[in-house]
C-alpha cells in the first residue's frame, strides 16, 4: 500500500527531498522531520544563527469584506475572536484564538490587517475546518478565500534579519509583529516579522511557483540552514508556545491555557468592545472567578525526558494525581527535558515541586516560569 | 561472532556473554540521543523484554532483550554521554553485556547478511 499517495505535497517538497530531509506525514502533508544535520544541530543552529522552515501546510487565508470597507471585515473577525482586530492598524499582525461557545479553544492563529483586507494564518490540522468556521459565521459580510497557490516559509534566529536584508533591503526596519508586502527575486511576497521559535525572525508568503527560488537564495547564505518539524518542536516548546491540539484544544479555555495577555483589555469586561465573541460568558467569567487548573511550564530535574500524555502527582509515591504533561521533551538550549502541562492553580507557582510518572517511576519536576529560554523579539 | 535481531539490535558473543547494542541503522534512524536509560547489572529478561529505554529529542524507544538471559555489566558511558550511541553504535556505543541463558538460541539469530538484506 502506497500510503505516500495520500499525503499532500508542500511547493517545496522536491527541494526537501533534494536536501535530504526525512518526510514524514503530517497534518494531511508529507513534511520534513529533520535534515541530515538532525534535530539538535538545526535546534542549536537556528538560536545561533538562522534556520529556514517550510511551514507551507498551513492555512493562508483572506478575508475581505464586501462592503469594501476593511473595517467591516476587523468587526467581523472580532465576532470569532476574543481580540482587538479593530485596533489593529495596517501593516501589523496579532495572536489571536478561535473560541467556541462553551469557552473551548478551535485553534490558534495570526492575524494581520493589510489595509483593504485581512490575511490570516491558521494551523493545517485546522484548517478545512476553520475555513469553514469562518465562511458559515462571517460569510455573509465577508468573502473567505484559502490561498492554494502559495508557500509559507520561516525564516528564524539570530542573523535572518541580516540574510533577508540582502534580499530585501527594507527589513531592518520591521519590527516585531510588522507585515509587508515585498519583492524577493521577482516574487510577490508577504513578510511578517514573527515566527514560532521564541527567536527573532521572519514568515514569508510566497507564490508556489517561486518558492524554491527564494529558498534556495536564502539557502546559498552560509549562515541558512534548512529545518524539520523536529527541531521547530523543541524550538516552540523552549519559547513556551503552544502547540494547537496538544498544550490547547476544545476542552482548554484561553484563561486555563495562560493566555490572558493575547486578550486585550478592550474585549475584556469594562472595555469598550467587550465580549461579543463566542463563549465570551465563560471566559470572562474566569477572568473574575479564575479556573481551576492552569497551564504551566515544567523543569524536569534529571535527564529522563517527561512527554505528553505522563501524569503528574503531588507526592512522589504516585498516589494524588493532579494534572498531566501537554508537551515535553528534550530542550537542545536549555540542555536538559522540559515540559508543559496543566495543574491546579494552587500547585502553579514557579518553583512548585510535582512528580511525572515516566515508565512507571515518579520523577521530580519543578513549576518553571515560561519561557525556558529568552525571546529575543525585536520590538 | 556478530549476530543481529529483526528489532535492530546487535550481539557480540565471547563464550556464553553476548554484548548488545543497537545497529548503525537503528542509530540512524533514531536520530541525536539525548537520553539512554540501561537495566540493572543482575536483572534477568526473557528474549523480548523491555531492557533498556533511549530517547531522541522527539521520541522514547525500547530495546528489547535479543536473548534469554542475565545482565552482567552495563555502559555507563552512554548513559553519561547517549551522543556515543550515535557516533560508535557497533562499538562504544554498546549497551550492556548479557549472560546467555541458552547458548544455543545464538543459532537463531540473524547473520549480518540477513540483516543487511532486512534493512536493505
Amino acid at each position: 500500500m502506497d500510503v505516500a499517495s495520500d499525503l499532500k505535497k508542500t511547493p517545496l517538497h522536491d527541494l526537501n527531498v533534494s536536501l535530504g530531509a526525512r518526510m514524514v506525514p503530517f497534518a494531511g502533508y508529507e513534511m520534513p522531520v529533520q535534515f541530515p544535520a538532525g534535530v539538535l544541530k538545526e535546534h542549536l543552529h537556528t538560536r545561533a544563527a538562522a534556520g529556514l522552515f517550510d511551514v507551507s501546510h498551513m492555512g493562508q487565508v483572506i478575508v475581505r469584506a464586501r462592503s469594501g470597507d476593511n473595517a467591516d471585515a476587523a468587526r467581523a473577525l472580532e465576532s470569532l475572536v476574543p481580540v482587538d482586530v479593530v485596533g489593529l492598524a495596517e501593516g501589523r499582525q496579532r495572536y489571536a484564538l478561535f473560541t467556541a461557545e462553551d469557552g473551548g479553544i478551535l485553534d490558534d492563529l495570526m492575524i494581520a490587517n493589510r489595509g483593504d483586507h485581512f490575511f490570516v494564518v491558521v494551523n493545517a490540522a485546522c484548517k478545512d475546518a476553520d475555513l469553514a468556521h469562518m465562511q458559515a459565521r462571517i460569510g455573509d459580510s465577508c468573502e473567505v478565500t484559502m490561498l492554494a497557490d502559495r508557500a509559507l516559509i520561516a525564516l528564524q534566529g539570530p542573523r535572518a534579519e541580516a540574510v533577508l536584508a540582502e534580499l530585501w533591503g527594507d527589513i531592518a526596519g520591521m519590527r516585531f509583529m510588522d507585515v509587508r508586502a515585498c519583492d524577493l527575486h521577482d516574487a510577490d511576497c508577504i513578510v511578517s516579522r514573527s515566527g514560532y521559535t521564541g527567536e527573532d525572525g521572519f514568515e514569508i508568503s510566497i507564490p508556489a511557483d517561486r518558492a524554491e527560488t527564494v529558498c534556495r537564495h536564502l539557502l546559498d547564505h552560509p549562515d541558512v540552514m534548512p529545518i524539520g518539524l523536529g527541531a521547530r518542536d523543541s524550538l516552540r516548546l523552549e519559547a513556551g508556545l503552544c502547540l494547537y491540539g496538544n498544550d490547547i484544544d476544545t476542552t482548554t479555555t484561553p484563561v486555563e491555557a495562560a493566555l490572558e495577555w493575547a486578550i486585550q483589555k478592550v474585549r475584556r469586561t469594562g472595555g469598550d468592545r467587550a465580549g461579543g465573541f463566542p463563549g465570551a460568558g465563560a471566559i470572562l467569567g474566569q477572568f473574575a472567578s479564575g479556573t481551576a487548573r492552569r497551564r504551566v511550564g515544567l523543569k524536569v530535574d534529571g535527564k529522563a525526558p517527561v512527554r505528553p500524555p505522563a501524569r503528574l502527582y503531588s507526592d512522589a509515591d504516585g498516589k494524588v494525581e493532579i494534572g498531566h504533561v501537554t508537551s515535553g521533551g528534550f530542550g537542545p538550549s536549555v540542555e536538559a527535558p522540559v515540559a508543559m502541562g496543566y495543574v491546579p492553580v494552587a500547585l502553579a507557582a514557579p518553583g512548585t515541586p510535582l512528580f511525572a510518572e515516566v515508565r512507571g517511576k515518579y520523577l521530580p519536576v519543578t513549576v518553571a516560569a515560561l519561557p525556558f529560554v529568552p525571546n529575543t523579539f525585536k520590538r | 561472532m556478530l549476530k543481529f535481531t529483526a528489532e535492530h539490535e546487535w550481539l557480540k558473543v565471547d563464550g556464553d556473554v553476548a554484548t548488545v547494542g543497537i545497529t548503525t541503522h537503528a542509530a540512524e534512524q533514531l536520530g541525536d540521543l539525548v537520553f539512554v536509560e540501561l537495566p540493572e547489572v543482575g536483572a534477568s529478561f526473557d528474549k523480548g523484554g523491555d531492557a533498556a529505554t533511549v530517547e531522541s529529542v522527539k521520541a522514547a524507544s525500547d530495546v528489547y532483550c535479543p536473548l534469554d538471559g542475565e545482565v552482567v555489566e552495563v555502559n555507563q558511558a552512554i548513559v553519561d554521554d547517549p551522543s556515543l550511541v550515535n557516533s560508535d553504535p557497533q562499538g562504544a556505543g554498546w549497551f550492556f553485556k548479557l549472560k546467555l541463558k541458552n547458548k544455543a538460541d545464538v543459532e537463531g539469530l540473524l547473520d549480518e547478511a540477513a540483516y543487511k538484506e532486512l534493512v536493505g
